[in-house]
């Protein structure tokens, strides 16, 4: 039970730019075991998705490394599958076709044709798509996109499943909706699961752990909390549940108190843009 | 009930059902009038000029210079059906005088008509624009692949792009002639020279819009075929070529019009049979009849050409996935 899927040792990334190394995170220490949901919250910018990017290889960690089976990563692969927050289907192709390219390209020499067209019917099935698998993405809603986004995921059986805010860009109800499809599948398929996002509630009705992030430049791990209420979860019954307000004003408490942001609701205005500084400059 | 329904339904869709009429009707009645004016302008205006070879021909005369035509080549049409009936009885004849008779078939060797100077040029459009898009789609796809190629290529595309095809065609000219030497050439030269020289003129548009289309492709679409790990090659076919589609076609249209446009041209100058030498040949014939011979062949290359960016559109909206974007 308690194996190490993944491991995140002293993990941090500097970017070049003009002025120097800009240090996005440093120190980034997480172990992830088999069959857990982590969510990874904090304020916008503090580098989360970064953190996401290094897992799943899109980006490259400049200090430390991040380890899986021990082994480092270095690139991406479709054993760390991604759920992408635009949901990110190819236009042209249809709900069917998008997660045919994924199980064509990862199961080609594992699976005959048979077997592979009932696997994408399989995973459409799992996220309720089945009636809209000849539709293209621009015929569907926005909730329906990112169930297709999240079938082809897991059709290609990832040994972690990533999701950069995954309902980030839905309305409240379907966002609900899609949550509890997630857990349902977890319940059915025990993936392990890292899941960014910036609602605390979500985070609370989904994870396992909850892993809170400082504010950035150089972000790390502020605090992590574990979240310890009886599965399967009911987002009504939790309503009611202390266990739940308990947990919940925790991460609040860190987000709004010890890390809170206050961005300024107006910008301050160019110095250059006024009238007087100009003249002073001027004379 | 029904009667009833219907005497108060009519009345109130009547103003709906004349609006929509006056609607269609605006639709045909608009192009008309212009076209009608435009006809009149014209032969106020050609009325009014007095050239070298007679009066400037109006619509009038033009019209009856395209039944003249028509007459022409469906008479140069029944000329060959005879040249081919003659020669078939005269060597059934000698085949019957001598069983060895070696039969010859020799091609009718007839003047080129208006009509099939048009058939020539639409070839050599489409043979020059098909080896264009050959050359400007793949080379596309790597400039915009790739920064490197792309800064490297730039400046040569930018200094070639706006060359005349005048301009082109002499060089095109001597080194087809040195290069392209058979005994039995599957082509004439003129031929080959206007289509290297279409090509020439046309790829630009094509190459920069595919470069432009391949280089925004949206980075969550090269993040999925990361994660995927799929090839290069696969790569391209799967998501770049798709993805970039709707710019593909945008440089094809720009293409086809430079296409046609320099065809003309290139076939005044190289003598190669088609409405540009039609052209060139009326010129330099100067009869009565060739100012408005000329005419016909300007409308009818102009008719050509529009309906040439009309089949492009068509392909366009029948290839493209992107249904938002505005077409016309």
């Amino acid at each position: 039970m308690e194996h190490t899927l993944l491991e995140l040792s002293q993990v941090g990334i500097e970017f070049p730019t003009e002025n120097g190394p800009f240090c996005a995170v440093q120190d980034i220490n997480l172990k992830v075991k088999k069959g857990e949901f982590i969510s990874l919250i904090g304020h916008s910018g503090c580098g989360k998705s970064t953190v996401l990017n290094m897992v799943a290889g899109l980006n490259r960690a400049t200090r430390g490394g991040v380890v899986m089976h021990g082994k480092e990563v270095t690139e991406p692969g479709p054993e760390r599958a991604v759920v992408f927050q635009n949901h990110s289907l190819l236009p042209w192709l249809t709900a069917y076709q998008n997660i045919e390219l994924a199980v064509k390209t990862v199961f080609k020499s594992t699976m005959s044709k048979g077997e592979m067209k009932e696997w994408i019917h399989h995973n459409l099935n799992l996220v309720h798509m089945t009636h809209a698998a000849d539709k293209r993405p621009s015929e569907i809603s926005g909730g329906m996109k990112q169930r297709v986004g999240i079938a082809r995921a897991l059709a290609m059986k990832p040994e972690i499943l990533l999701m950069d805010e995954p309902f980030g860009a839905l309305d409240a109800l379907t966002r609900a909706h899609l949550q509890d499809s997630v857990m349902e599948i977890q319940e059915q398929l025990n993936n392990t699961i890292i899941m960014i996002t910036h609602d605390v509630d979500e985070a609370v009705l989904l994870s396992d752990r909850i892993v809170m992030m400082t504010n950035g430049p150089a972000a790390t791990i502020g605090e992590i909390l574990t979240v310890d209420l009886p599965r399967p979860r009911n987002r009504i019954a939790m309503a009611e549940s202390t266990d739940y307000y308990q947990l919940r004003s925790q991460v609040l408490s860190f987000l709004y108190e010890k890390h809170s942001k206050i961005e300024p609701l107006k910008k301050e205005r160019h110095k250059s843009n006024r009238p007087e500084a100009v003249v002073s400059e001027a004379s | 009930m029904t009667t009833q329904s219907q005497l108060i339904s009519l009345p109130s869709r009547l103003p709906r059902l004349l609006n929509r009429l006056s609607k269609r009707l605006l639709n045909v009645t608009a192009p008309l009038l212009g076209i009608g004016v435009f006809l009149l302008l014209w032969s106020a205006a050609a009325a009014n000029i007095e050239t070298s070879l007679g009066s400037f021909p109006g619509p009038q005369a033009v019209f009856q210079q395209f039944g003249q035509l028509w007459q022409e080549h469906s008479d140069e049409q029944v000329r060959e059906q005879a040249f081919y009936e003659r020669q078939e009885e005269r060597n059934a004849a000698r085949l019957a005088e001598d069983p060895n008779y070696e039969v010859r078939i020799r091609d009718f060797n007839g003047r080129p008509t208006f009509i099939s100077q048009i058939g020539t040029s639409l070839i050599t459009v489409l043979s020059g624009f098909l080896l264009a898009s050959a050359i400007a789609i793949p080379l596309g796809i790597l400039i915009g692949l790739n920064q490197f190629v792309y800064m490297a290529a730039n400046p040569i595309i930018q200094v070639l792009k706006p060359v005349s095809p005048l301009a082109w065609l002499p060089l095109v000219t001597i080194v087809v002639s040195a290069v392209y030497v058979s005994d039995d050439p599957m082509f004439e030269k003129s031929f080959v020279t206007s289509v290297i020289t279409v090509t020439l003129c046309s790829l630009w548009p094509t190459l920069l819009n595919t470069a432009v289309g391949v280089a925004s492709i949206e980075s969550d679409f090269n993040n999925i075929s990361r994660v995927l790990k799929l090839k290069s090659l696969t790569h391209v076919r799967k998501i770049v070529l798709p993805a970039s589609v709707p710019m593909i076609f945008t440089g094809l249209r720009l293409s086809i019009g430079i296409a046609w446009m320099v065809l003309i041209a290139a076939e005044m100058l190289a003598q190669n049979p088609g409405l540009g030498k039609f052209v060139w040949d009326e010129f330099q014939n100067g009869s009565s009849e060739s100012l408005s011979r000329i005419l016909a062949a300007v409308l009818v290359i102009g008719l050509v050409g529009f309906l040439l960016d009309r089949a492009m559109l068509w392909l366009q909206k029948a290839a493209s996935w992107d249904k938002s974007q505005v077409l016309r």
